[in-house]
């Protein structure tokens, strides 16, 4: 050490770093993947048959600290058929200039209708963009579903739909459905949220 | 302004443009303005992992005349705004704004008298930035869709008229996602979404195929 000079020590610790791992992200190109339960945007949920979730209840906007959800119910009947049960959802509106993403909809939320996905690319450039409607908030039609308006597939009543939920996967087809092999108990010593 | 207005527009201006353009929008310079805890996310986008320097604009300017882009990080209270203003009126032309986080955007969780529901009312806003706070990830989204949107600004007034006659683009600028844009296949794919109006459908469908790789924390994403 007393060879060098102290200056030349000091290089040494910035060129030590030529060799170190780079830590920076290539986020555009190559996105890091996010914790497993990162709040992102939501998702409205559908049964397998297609028809939605949700049943109007508006506990979501209740639960909302920031008053960003805006539900509209309306009444289901035999001919014109969105959902189970009594009652739908006419419009869904969540204004993501306004959410906070605490996930306090998702936990009031009875039917899981309302969970959260992982996205985040949210920005625009007009407020009126930012608020998302029923058309968007929607998830896509899997395999095996239809298009609402349309009866009951599931069987004659909506416990049908509820009754065996937690004990039969099928029931909860779609973006919130958990893997089997997920279920408590069976991946409990996977470390979630662990990253990189 | 200048000369651009009085030459006839064409090729030359054309490349002119997208020359300036590069180069205002390869080295934005914010403004520090952190007012609350989005700052602190901001602030880690300067920092190594994320690197806003990547994109030309590591350099948190002091003072507002050194600087083109004000990213207003926080909640802007009714006391703040004159003084927003005033930083905004000092940087010189031409001059952007971002408004980060929903407080700054729309004044979030915090409907009441003190807080300015979204920081339109006082200075013009190119980028809405939602979330609370939004992640550097998310700052990076919008910056970028930002640079999108610089990048097709008309230069002179010539070029403005000539670009405001062309059709629009199908997929509005500034409003696909960084991570589709800069990945071709996914671009290609949301350009379809587009056209059917079912981009938000392709991109719970998207995350739905990539959950498994999330879950298990190796994801590609």
């Amino acid at each position: 050490m007393s060879i060098l000079p102290k200056s030349a020590a000091g290089f040494g610790v910035t060129f030590s770093h030529m060799f170190k791992k780079v830590v920076t992200e290539e986020y555009p190109e190559k996105p890091p993947a996010v914790a497993p339960r990162y709040h992102g945007r939501h998702i409205l949920n559908r049964h397998p048959d297609g028809l939605e979730k949700c049943i109007g209840c508006e506990l979501c906007a209740w639960a909302c600290p920031a008053d960003a959800i805006f539900v509209e119910g309306a009444d289901n009947s035999d001919e014109n058929r969105f959902s189970p049960g009594e009652r739908y959802a006419g419009d869904y509106q969540i204004n993501y200039a306004r959410c906070i993403f605490c996930g306090l909809c998702i936990e009031a939320c009875p039917t899981r209708s309302l969970t959260m996905s992982n996205e985040y690319e949210l920005a625009r450039d007009d407020r009126r963009d930012l608020i998302f409607t029923k058309e968007q908030l929607l998830a896509p039609l899997l395999p095996g579903m239809e298009q609402p308006p349309h009866a009951m597939r599931l069987g004659n009543s909506e416990k049908d739909y509820y009754i065996s939920g937690p004990e039969n996967p099928g029931m909860s087809k779609g973006a919130e459905g958990r893997p089997v092999d997920d279920a408590p108990g069976a991946g409990s010593e996977r470390r979630t949220g662990e990253h990189r | 302004m200048g000369v651009e207005e009085k030459l006839p527009a064409g090729i030359l201006l054309t490349t002119v443009e997208g020359v300036v353009n590069w180069s205002r929008k390869a080295s934005f310079w914010p403004a520090t303005f952190g007012l609350a805890c989005c700052a602190i996310e901001m602030m880690a986008s300067g920092s190594a992992r994320y690197d806003l320097g990547r994109f030309g604009m590591e350099v948190f300017r002091a003072t507002p005349r050194q600087a083109d882009l004000m990213i207003v990080a926080g909640r802007v209270s009714q006391k703040m705004a004159p003084v927003l203003r005033q930083i905004y009126d000092q940087m010189p032309e031409p001059k952007w704004v971002l408004s980060m986080g929903v407080c700054a955007s729309s004044g979030g969780m915090f409907n009441n008298y003190a807080i300015v529901q979204g920081v339109d009312h006082i200075v013009p806003v190119d980028m809405y930035l939602p979330g609370c706070p939004p992640r550097p990830e998310m700052l990076m989204d919008a910056l970028l869709k930002l640079h999108e949107k610089v990048q097709a600004e008309p230069l002179g007034d010539k070029r403005r008229v000539i670009v405001a006659e062309e059709d629009a683009p199908a997929v509005p600028l500034g409003s696909m996602p960084s991570s589709y844009r800069f990945n071709k296949a996914k671009a290609a794919k949301w350009r379809e979404a587009v056209e059917e109006g079912s981009e938000e459908q392709l991109r719970i469908t998207e995350w739905m195929a990539d959950r498994e790789a999330i879950r298990s924390g190796k994801g590609k994403r």
